[in-house]
């Protein structure tokens, strides 16, 4: 139980933090089109992150979501750094989007398979909307990858920069052996090197090289982040946090 | 929202001339039966310079609309409202896109528009000259001024421009839902905690003067309607607009025990006319020629994004441009 609770709180931190970086991009994409795609992505995300807190509020008797997401602390997230990192430019949002969101589409095609019946219902409604995230990730990252000197070089850096971060999404839990064992879910270590796989040849295509070492960025997973995310969880709880729990808005 | 009834005038030259009487009347005659007007039908130069600037000035105030409730994105208290503010300031963008869209088919380019926007050449909406101070202000804005423009809106999509009109009949649906979701808002801070009341009732009465600006100058100093509404290119005096908006809204702000901020404003049964205090048109002149609260700030925010985004439009011009690959 505490396997799969860890597992559920590991995925809707993430879809609530990154939907919120997300959100930033509303009115201030670079073209008309790529805001309205952020906006409609961010939707998304915490939709899917509202999913995930449901489940843990329904099937384990935790706090209903909005207390979840609006009322913890700094520490008690388990969202990987990755998605907490600030925009910075599109290039770095661009390259993040396209690395968390295959992590993210994959794990979602693994789990609905699951053996927790509620998670592999929802996997398989989420896993149909990610499918055009990917897509559009895809789209972008090989058309700039290729287009100007500028484009791929911005490609390249935030990719450089990305990455480690990117493979601290794959950090263990101290539960993969149970949710393995359980057929709850098949682990971070095969949802990684199916990442890979999948990813590789799309960033070939892209013209881009994957930094050849590598450390993986953990911690996130355990409730250690960078100092990126306390403005962020101290903005969203701005509104709410102003009246007792539990008021109406 | 947000297309302001009023349209901001340029000094007139002296009027485009005529190009031929024989196809003016019979332009006048097809609106006249009701008939669209299409991009490749003749009209009168002066109907396409109205239009374009109409149509252009209410996408920009949907861009720049985007701006002061976007900002409370990151701070929408809980799920259901953070999910329906994303929704709606997508929406408003996706209005901005379809209306320069509609502009373009009479011959102004998109990023002549932006351009003119960013240099101030061409105005929106005044209300976004004004700050959104608090998750009230919000609230205000998605009730109050998207009402406002519903009621504009809903008159120029029987207007005579068949783009314009289509582009307007699409926005009004998704308008009603952000109606629906800021008078929830509204209600639920109107009847909630004393704090969230009186936060609610400070944001009106910070908003009140630019609600009554929203649909433009009193028609007895307005410029030239007349030939406008003769082309149904404007479908409504700004006072007519007004009135109907009062009359709609008024009673809706009244029974949930907020105040509105104007001792004089009462309803004229004998006439039918709302009379209210005069919400200061110098102030209004002011704002939509530079000089209110945001301004500056609104044109800044939409600069920034233009020179951040620039590599990525200039690579899209660039598809087929082979990058030399840097590695050995
Ligand atoms: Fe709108
Ligand atoms: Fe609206």
């Amino acid at each position: 139980m505490e396997a799969i609770k860890n597992l559920l709180f590991r995925m809707a931190d993430d879809e609530l933090i990154y939907g919120h970086r997300m959100s930033e991009w509303t009115g201030m994409g670079p073209i008309m089109e790529e805001d309205i795609a952020y906006s409609s992505m961010a939707q998304d995300k915490i939709g899917h992150a509202l999913a995930n807190y449901s489940i843990l509020e329904k099937e384990f008797q935790t706090a209903i979501p909005d207390k979840l997401a609006f009322f913890r602390k700094e520490n008690e997230l388990m969202n990987s750094q990755l998605v907490e990192l600030s925009n910075h430019e599109y290039d770095f949002s661009l390259v993040r989007h396209f690395l968390f969101d295959h992590a993210d589409f994959i794990r979602y095609e693994m789990l609905s398979t699951s053996s927790f019946v509620p998670l592999a219902q929802l996997s398989k409604k989420i896993k149909g909307e990610l499918k055009y995230h990917v897509l559009h990730a895809d789209t972008w990252l090989t058309r700039l990858g290729n287009a100007t000197e500028e484009s791929h070089a911005r490609m390249q850096s935030a990719l450089n920069e990305l990455w480690n971060y990117a493979l601290g999404i794959f950090e263990p839990s101290d539960y993969e052996a149970q949710l393995i064992a359980e057929k709850i879910f098949d682990g971070e270590k095969v949802l990684q090197r199916k990442w890979m796989e999948k990813i590789s040849p799309i960033i070939e295509k892209a013209n881009l090289k994957i930094p050849s070492s590598s450390t993986p960025v953990y911690g996130g997973r355990k409730g250690y982040h960078t100092d990126q995310l306390q403005p962020l969880l101290t903005e969203m709880a701005e509104v709410i946090s102003s009246e007792a729990e539990g008021t109406e808005w | 929202m947000y297309g302001g009834g009023y349209i901001q005038e340029e000094k007139q030259e002296a009027t485009s001339p005529i190009d031929d009487s024989q196809k003016l009347a019979e332009f006048e005659a097809r609106i006249d039966r009701g008939e669209k007007i299409e991009p490749h039908d003749w009209m009168p130069a002066d109907y396409r310079k109205q239009l374009i600037r109409m149509i252009e000035q209410h996408a920009h105030s949907e861009v720049i609309g985007a701006l002061p409730e976007g900002t409370w994105i990151t701070r929408a208290p809980g799920f259901r409202r953070k999910l329906a503010l994303i929704a709606k300031v997508q929406d408003e963008i996706g209005h901005a896109h379809l209306l320069y869209s509609a502009a373009e088919t009479l011959g102004k380019s998109r990023e002549q528009m932006i351009n003119d926007l960013l240099t101030g050449k061409s105005k929106y909406s005044n209300v976004f000259n004004y700050p959104a101070k608090t998750w009230a202000d919000v609230t205000v804005i998605g009730f109050l001024i998207d009402a406002g423009a519903i009621v504009n809106q809903v008159a120029n999509s029987k207007g005579s421009y068949g783009p314009y009109c289509r582009a307007l009949e699409r926005i009004c649906y998704e308008e009603s839902f952000h109606l629906k979701q800021g008078h929830d808002a509204f209600i639920t801070l109107a009847t909630g905690t004393k704090a969230q009341h009186d936060m609610l009732q400070d944001a009106l009465n910070r908003w009140w003067k630019p609600i009554m600006h929203f649909h433009g100058p009193p028609d007895k100093i307005s410029e030239h309607t007349a030939k406008l509404m003769r082309w149904k290119v404007k479908m409504a005096t700004n006072d007519d607009m007004r009135n109907q908006f009062l009359d709609m809204y008024v009673p809706k702000i009244l029974e949930i025990g907020i105040t509105i901020p104007d001792p004089n404003l009462k309803k004229n049964e004998a006439t039918g006319q709302w009379e209210f205090s005069d919400p200061d048109w110098d102030e209004f002149k002011r704002v939509i020629n530079g000089d209110g609260p945001c301004n500056a700030e609104r044109l800044a925010v939409r600069q920034y994004v233009e020179e951040h985004g620039k590599w990525v439009r200039t690579a899209m011009m660039n598809p087929n441009q082979k990058v030399v690959i840097p590695f050995a």
